[in-house]
């Protein structure tokens, strides 16, 4: 059985300054995978060329089925929900109005959503008048991943989660990321610089530099890998 | 005194952007004053209250032209310089239904989803190709289609003046010895519905709240599956059929019809959307019904200020405000997180 995500050869570029050269990664359906890397190695971009949020080129399968020239808004349609750097959070809409815009692509009542939405983020439901821009780094990051889960998606890009939470925050995202795979069966890809708990959360990783794929395998392995170790985890 | 008290209050309002609803307490306190000076000045005179109430109606068209004007700049970030002759067009096409033996609320419902469309096919077919190359480029466009659509009215129909049937009557209501005017009640009875059904769209629909996502997110918008293209057509589309409502409004009481008709209303529609500050629909409403009343007041009671005064005092409005307050009565610096 093919992997729920394939990429071959994908290449992407801003204007003339070529962002990935070649990259070619698999996610298998019920999986986390984690994409590592330094700064400018083609981490969003390879999220942003999967959402066809850049200009890209190359063989994207999602479930089997090329993407081809499909938008941004055919991909949310597939099934595939990217929470972007800075979150995508509608600042200046309400958390409610949030949660509804996740659900855009989805016809009828959004109550059972809600209700699930809320198993996971119960907090989110004394909140719902609230403006989203007015909320915590740490609670719009769940706000995030709640907007995602409205989406009801089979495959989710997340990029940089950790970013500027404070320790405490970034377990407790990674727990719910965590549940939302185990319980709901959502497949991740989920890009980060903390290399040391991404390769604690996911299954199997890729390790990017200047837009190829430098190392991949299974988590636990790169965690032993000698140069995986002396770049990204420290140690 | 008051701009003193304004200025401090957007010093005081830095601190918390985010909370973004916030309108300024000042502003609220300036408002609130303003109405009670207009009630107390109702009941002292009945020329008074005429003014207001005339000054209301005028007002009320502003209104409209401005939130027309708020609607595009809040999702193409430019000032439709087309808009008063977009509406001006609508309502010739009103017009040429009621020639062709429609009654004028015919042709008045008629018109509306003409300039739907017609607000639309000009985002696809002319804002669309040069949306993304830079703002100059999209304001020269709108600029450019003031031109063209003028010429191309002026070409069907002539320049020459078009009588139009009143939508109201000349029917006048007096209550406690103050006449009202059924055209003035009238005008500020539909510019108000159609404020209220915008305001109902955007609050309560899908449709709404994808329109307020892509003209505020667009990037964000197309992740969760909004077609945001779609939603600045449609959006360009409502500015459109306000625009003709405000368009059918103007003047009925003199029926007259040419095609400048719109010019000086999209100039006052100008300065009462900066009063109101640009970003803010309510702004754009509230401060085209202060321009009215502002202006038949001072007209009033300023003995200088005749009618060929009323432009060039709009825009020392416009001037204060773009001086002192910048952002406007109710305009939000916004915020974005990153």
């Amino acid at each position: 059985m093919p992997a729920l995500l394939e990429l071959h050869d994908v290449t992407a570029r801003y204007g003339p300054v070529q962002a990935l050269h070649g990259v070619s990664l698999e996610v298998e359906d019920g999986h986390i995978v984690s994409v590592l890397g330094a700064n400018g190695a083609g981490k969003t971009t390879t999220l942003r060329a999967i959402s066809h949020t850049v200009h890209r080129d190359g063989e994207i399968r999602f479930a089997g089925k090329s993407l081809g020239r499909r938008g941004p808004e055919d991909v949310a349609k597939l099934g595939i929900a990217h929470v972007p750097e800075g979150r995508g959070t509608f600042a200046e809409l309400t958390v409610w109005e949030n949660l509804r815009l996740g659900a855009y692509t989805r016809r009828g009542s959004l109550k059972d959503d809600l209700l699930r939405v809320l198993e996971y983020f119960p907090w989110l439901d004394d909140r719902r008048g609230q403006q989203a821009g007015t909320l915590s780094g740490g609670e719009q990051q769940m706000l995030a991943l709640a907007r995602a889960f409205m989406q009801r998606p089979r495959l989710l890009l997340l990029d940089e989660p950790s970013l500027g939470l404070a320790p405490l925050l970034v377990t407790e995202t990674f727990r719910i990321i965590r549940e939302l795979n185990e319980q709901e069966g959502v497949t991740v890809l989920v890009v980060e610089q903390n290399a040391h708990i991404a390769l604690q959360l996911s299954q199997s990783a890729y390790v990017l530099e200047v837009g190829q794929v430098a190392l991949s395998g299974p988590s636990a392995e790169l965690q032993e890998h000698e140069s995986v170790r002396r770049s990204y985890l420290g140690y | 005194m008051v701009e003193l008290a304004q200025r401090l209050a957007t010093r005081r309002r830095h601190p918390t952007p985010a909370s973004g609803g916030g309108v300024s307490l000042w502003v609220l306190l300036l408002l609130a004053a303003a109405c009670v000076l207009l009630a107390v000045g109702s009941l002292e005179s009945t020329i008074f209250a005429q003014q207001t109430v005339a000054g209301l109606a005028e007002g009320a068209v502003f209104g409209s032209l401005a939130l027309a004007l708020v609607l595009i700049y809040r999702a193409t970030e430019v000032i439709n310089f087309a808009q008063g002759e977009m509406a001006m067009a609508s309502v010739y096409i009103a017009y040429q239904l009621i020639h062709w033996g429609f009654s004028y609320w015919e042709a008045f419902f008629a018109t509306l989803p003409i300039a739907f469309v017609l607000g639309m096919l000009i985002q696809v077919v002319v804002i669309r190709p040069v949306q993304h190359k830079s703002v100059v480029a999209v304001v020269i466009v709108t600029v450019g289609l003031f031109v063209l659509i003028d010429g191309l009215v002026t070409w069907k129909w002539g320049a020459d003046i078009k009588f139009m049937p009143s939508p109201f009557g000349q029917k006048v209501y007096h209550s406690g010895g103050v006449a009202f005017s059924r055209q003035d009640i009238g005008i500020l009875v539909v510019a108000i519905i159609s404020v209220i059904l915008l305001w109902l769209l955007f609050q309560l629909t899908k449709l709404g709240l994808g329109m307020r996502a892509a003209a505020l997110r667009p990037a964000s918008a197309a992740l969760v599956g909004v077609r945001v293209d779609r939603m600045l057509a449609v959006g360009w589309g409502l500015a459109a059929v306000l625009g003709a409502v405000a368009g059918l409004m103007t003047e009925p009481e003199q029926y007259v019809l040419q095609p400048s008709l719109m010019q000086p209303i999209l100039l006052y529609a100008f300065a009462a959307a900066v009063l109101g500050g640009l970003e803010s629909p309510a702004g754009a409403v509230i401060g085209g019904l202060a321009l009215g009343v502002f202006l038949n007041l001072v007209g009033q009671y300023v003995h200088f200020v005749t009618s060929e005064l009323r432009l060039p005092f709009a825009f020392a409005v416009l001037l204060a405000v773009l001086l002192f307050k910048p952002s406007g009565l109710f305009g939000q610096r916004r915020v974005r997180k990153v």
